[in-house]
């Protein structure tokens, strides 16, 4: 063999496995001789129980597969009919599935019933090598890495720098084009000072526009549907003789003037998991989230009573200008919505 | 022709040498290896219902004006996505079905997966050899897990724009990089217009990618390994008794896998899934009540709901509520998971190899422990209903959340020693789980009563046959084939071990009939 290489040479020199195949195979045509394998006849008997069918009457076993086979056959060409003639979803998948039940049914009966029985066993080798194996192919890899490598260590530098750079230029052109930097987008809504209070539709809302116990959702007018800027207003009860409803004792300064003539506005975004909190209960005063059953208190600064949400819906600083509508004295003060790493506690 | 086709192959591919070793693999008979099989058959399902949804799915969240057969919302203005949902389900003949069959398989394919992982684990067939192919199997488990949110997502309607909006609020809240992760996924700040065909292109490309990838991997490691087995006549570490890949496990599978067809056909004609035209399109500032996932995202929906509202806050810093339910449970949860098989040998010292399976009775700490953590999973699961309960029992739902925060620590509690002892009493009653034989009481004439035993029905007691070896120098190919005895076809390359083994005057039974003049 003038054009094995070295390492090849070890390989066959150092391989003792019992089990290698003839090496000159390679060079030999199908013909030889030496290539035959040897199929050693068997000496098992053909009425060995094993080899009988589980049937007792095949005959019938055999009618009972192919009625399923058969009835396959009679649903598909309805399926084909249904699919031409456009009927129902029902029609299609009740063919379809008939179908199939009959074409599963006749070869699970013809496998279980009309062939061999056995049971049968295979012998089951170890996988885990002789040491001998295991030492040859160890030795062979790292005697090739000792030549390959490690007399190179110029070139596995540059390798690394050329895969390092890679690596930087996939990280941060590709991963970082991916979107944004969150930035101050998680900390302002598109509410600001002065902002009209408007439904859905546009229409700012007006006082006088909700009953008492009466609900909806507003936007600012920059911001129509906006996810982050959705915002509860409620009319709750009508207002005490001061013209505002009276915040709990620890808002008792700052939130004073924020809810006029019992009009009161939180943030639709539930500071748990970010859903809508979209049920009022009316008679209670509370606020649900569907999502996970949170529940504020609109009387209380919307302080969670239940559930799993944390803190209290931020509250929308409100005040009716000279023609009766609604507007946000500012933004909200706080993020709204869930929790995030840098929010801290603001 | 087919002999010269095959012949043409052979040549090329060199097929007879190691295929005929092949055709004589053993699958075991047990029916709990056929659980597997429903999860692989389900993703070829999926593949192909999958397939034909690409074809009329849009994804994108352009907004346009709905204009389609389904007349409650025509003229809303809905999502792309929306609208080609609706009319693949309604204009696209066996659309319908095709989105059903694509819905029901995803769910059997994740059920059909945590019983397989279930069996698996209870019978302790991860262990040495089979650690490899349980973490690919769990990562599968994972896999299918995150697909099936994905591909649920993708109608845009509003159930799941919510989930897609609380799993916003899940990336965000990952401390240190949370708020970039999500807004990398996202394109930006929440809605964004990028995640509906983001979320495509991850459901029908990416993840079923690597889907096939380890699933090959599973499929092939099970093949090298070979299947384990549980104890019984005949079985050996050494050896694996069964039914043979050719004919009878081909047979057999091939039905297997036209029977899931059915079933799942039959649950898409009968029950509707995911009327997604009857949630309406997704809105930001709506929602909907009663708002559940699937049913594997269940467990995940519980722990949100039953976590106290605590969120960490220090040093500027924040670790959010959904934190602890959403990243730190799944995390915990799946890392225990893969590394089971290393962390029970660390506990048991077992570093054996074993191809014999555990009857989960006889490792009691095991199966109770697999018992009451898939206990926990339970409840977190009947979590995810508690507005639903609290509505159909009519009961408050705080007394229902209370109830489920103090059942999931109790349950497990109460079902590890429970599945202890009954390990324990069934190993002390040896013929628990066998049938037993029925006693028949008569009523003679005169009022007397006696007892005799009742004649033997089919499974009282099965006569069961040694296995017979298929091994390399019994090829059961000749016997299939009919080349039994003399070896007539072969001659050529055969050479009888002992002439006197070759009796031509063998009684020809059975259905495996010799013929004489076979050439």
């Amino acid at each position: 063999m003038a054009t094995k290489t070295a390492w090849a040479a070890t390989i066959t020199a150092s391989s003792s496995m019992p089990d290698e195949p003839d090496a000159t195979a390679a060079s030999s045509g199908p013909d030889d001789p030496s290539r035959r394998v040897r199929i050693p006849v068997i000496s098992v008997r053909a009425d060995a129980p094993q080899f009988q069918i589980a049937a007792k009457n095949p005959r019938r076993a055999e009618l009972v597969a192919s009625s399923g086979f058969v009835l396959a056959a009679a649903s598909f060409a309805g399926f084909g009919a249904a699919y031409w003639q456009n009927y129902s979803n029902f029609w299609l998948a009740v063919t379809f599935s008939v179908g199939f039940a009959g074409l599963g049914y006749g070869m699970v009966v013809w496998g279980k019933y009309l062939m061999p029985r056995g049971p049968f066993s295979e012998s089951r080798h170890s996988l885990v090598p002789t040491s001998a194996q295991r030492e040859v192919f160890v030795q062979d890899f790292a005697s090739r890495g000792k030549v390959a490598v490690e007399r190179r260590g110029f070139l596995v530098k540059t390798l690394g720098l050329a895969s390092g750079i890679l690596g930087v230029v996939l990280a941060f052109p590709l991963l970082r084009s991916l979107g944004p930097l969150p930035g101050k987008t998680l900390r302002q809504t598109a509410w600001r000072r002065g902002s009209y209070l408007v439904d859905v539709t546009g229409r700012k809302i007006k006082t006088g526009d909700l009953e008492v116990g009466g609900f909806t959702t507003v936007f600012p007018e920059t911001d129509i549907g906006g996810a982050y800027s959705q915002t509860m207003l409620i009319r709750v009860d009508p207002p005490p003789a001061s013209g505002y409803l009276t915040p709990p004792p620890q808002f008792a300064k700052q939130r004073a003037t924020w809810a006029p003539q019992g009009y009161i506005a939180f943030s639709k975004v539930c500071t748990h998991a970010g859903c809508p909190v979209g049920l009022y209960q009316e008679l209670t005063k509370k606020m649900l989230c569907p999502c996970h059953q949170s529940l504020f208190d609109v009387t209380d600064a919307a302080i969670p009573i239940f559930g799993p949400a944390p803190r209290p819906l931020p509250q929308l600083p409100l005040y009716i200008d000279d023609e009766g509508y609604f507007r946000a004295q500012d933004g909200y003060d706080e993020p709204v919505g869930p929790g995030y790493w840098e929010r801290g506690n603001d | 022709m087919i002999d010269a086709l095959f012949n043409w192959f052979d040549e090329r591919l060199g097929i007879s040498g190691s295929g005929r070793k092949m055709l004589n693999k053993i699958f075991p008979d047990h029916w709990s290896f056929l659980i597997g099989e429903i999860a692989l058959y389900s993703f070829i399902v999926l593949l192909g219902t999958g397939v034909f949804l690409t074809l009329y799915f849009v994804p994108s969240s352009k907004e346009v004006i709905y204009e389609g057969s389904y007349a409650p919302l025509r003229g809303q203005p809905v999502s792309e996505a929306f609208a080609s949902t609706l009319n693949l389900s309604f204009a696209v003949r066996g659309g319908l079905l095709m989105r059903q069959m694509h819905h029901w398989s995803a769910n059997i394919f994740v059920g059909s997966i945590v019983v397989h992982m279930l069996r698996i684990f209870f019978t302790g067939a991860f262990r040495k050899p089979r650690e490899l192919n349980w973490i690919v199997g769990s990562t599968l488990l994972i896999l299918a897990i995150f697909n099936g949110f994905l591909g649920y997502s993708l109608p845009d309607d509003l159930v799941s724009g919510t989930g897609i909006r609380i799993s916003f609020s899940i990336v965000e809240s990952i401390p240190l990089i949370g708020s970039y992760a999500a807004f990398f996924l996202f394109g930006g700040n929440f809605p964004g217009n990028a995640i509906i065909p983001r979320f495509f292109i991850l459901h029908v490309l990416v993840l079923p990618a690597v889907i096939v990838g380890l699933l090959s991997a599973h499929l092939g490691m099970l093949v090298r390994q070979k299947h384990t087995q549980f104890p019984g006549r005949g079985n050996t570490p050494r050896n694996v008794v069964g039914a043979p890949l050719w004919p009878t496990f081909v047979a057999k599978t091939t039905g297997f896998m036209f029977l899931t067809v059915a079933v799942t056909g039959v649950l898409s004609a009968f029950f509707q899934i995911n009327p997604v035209w009857l949630y309406g399109p997704y809105v930001p500032y709506k929602v909907s009540y009663a708002v559940q996932p699937d049913w594997y995202m269940g467990w995940l929906d519980g722990a949100l709901r039953i976590m106290p509202s605590w969120e960490i806050v220090g040093f500027g810093h924040m670790i959010p509520n959904v934190f602890f339910p959403a990243i730190l449970l799944p995390g915990i949860t799946f890392g225990v998971l893969q590394m089971w098989p290393f962390i029970e040998a660390r506990l048991t010292h077992d570093h054996a190899e074993h191809q014999i399976l555990d009857r989960p009775r006889d490792r009691p700490k095991r199966t109770a422990f697999g018992a009451a953590v898939f206990s926990f999973y339970f409840v977190l699961f009947g979590a995810s209903a508690t507005d639903v309960l609290a509505n159909y029992l009519s009961i408050s739902l705080n007394v229902v959340l209370t109830s489920f925060r103090f059942l999931a620590i109790a349950v497990p509690l109460i079902v590890f020693p429970v599945t202890y002892r009954i390990c324990k009493e069934m190993q002390s009653v040896p013929t628990a789980g066998k049938r037993k034989r029925a006693n028949v009481v008569l009523r003679s004439a005169e009022g007397g009563y006696s007892t005799v035993r009742a004649e033997e029905r089919p499974g009282d007691a099965v006569p069961r046959v040694d296995p017979l070896p298929l091994d390399e120098d019994l090829q059961f190919v000749p016997v299939m084939a009919g080349v039994l005895a003399g070896g007539d076809v072969l001659a050529e390359e055969t050479q009888p071990e002992s002439p006197a083994e070759v009796d031509s005057d063998r009684p020809r039974s059975g259905i495996f009939r010799i013929p004489r003049n076979y050439r």
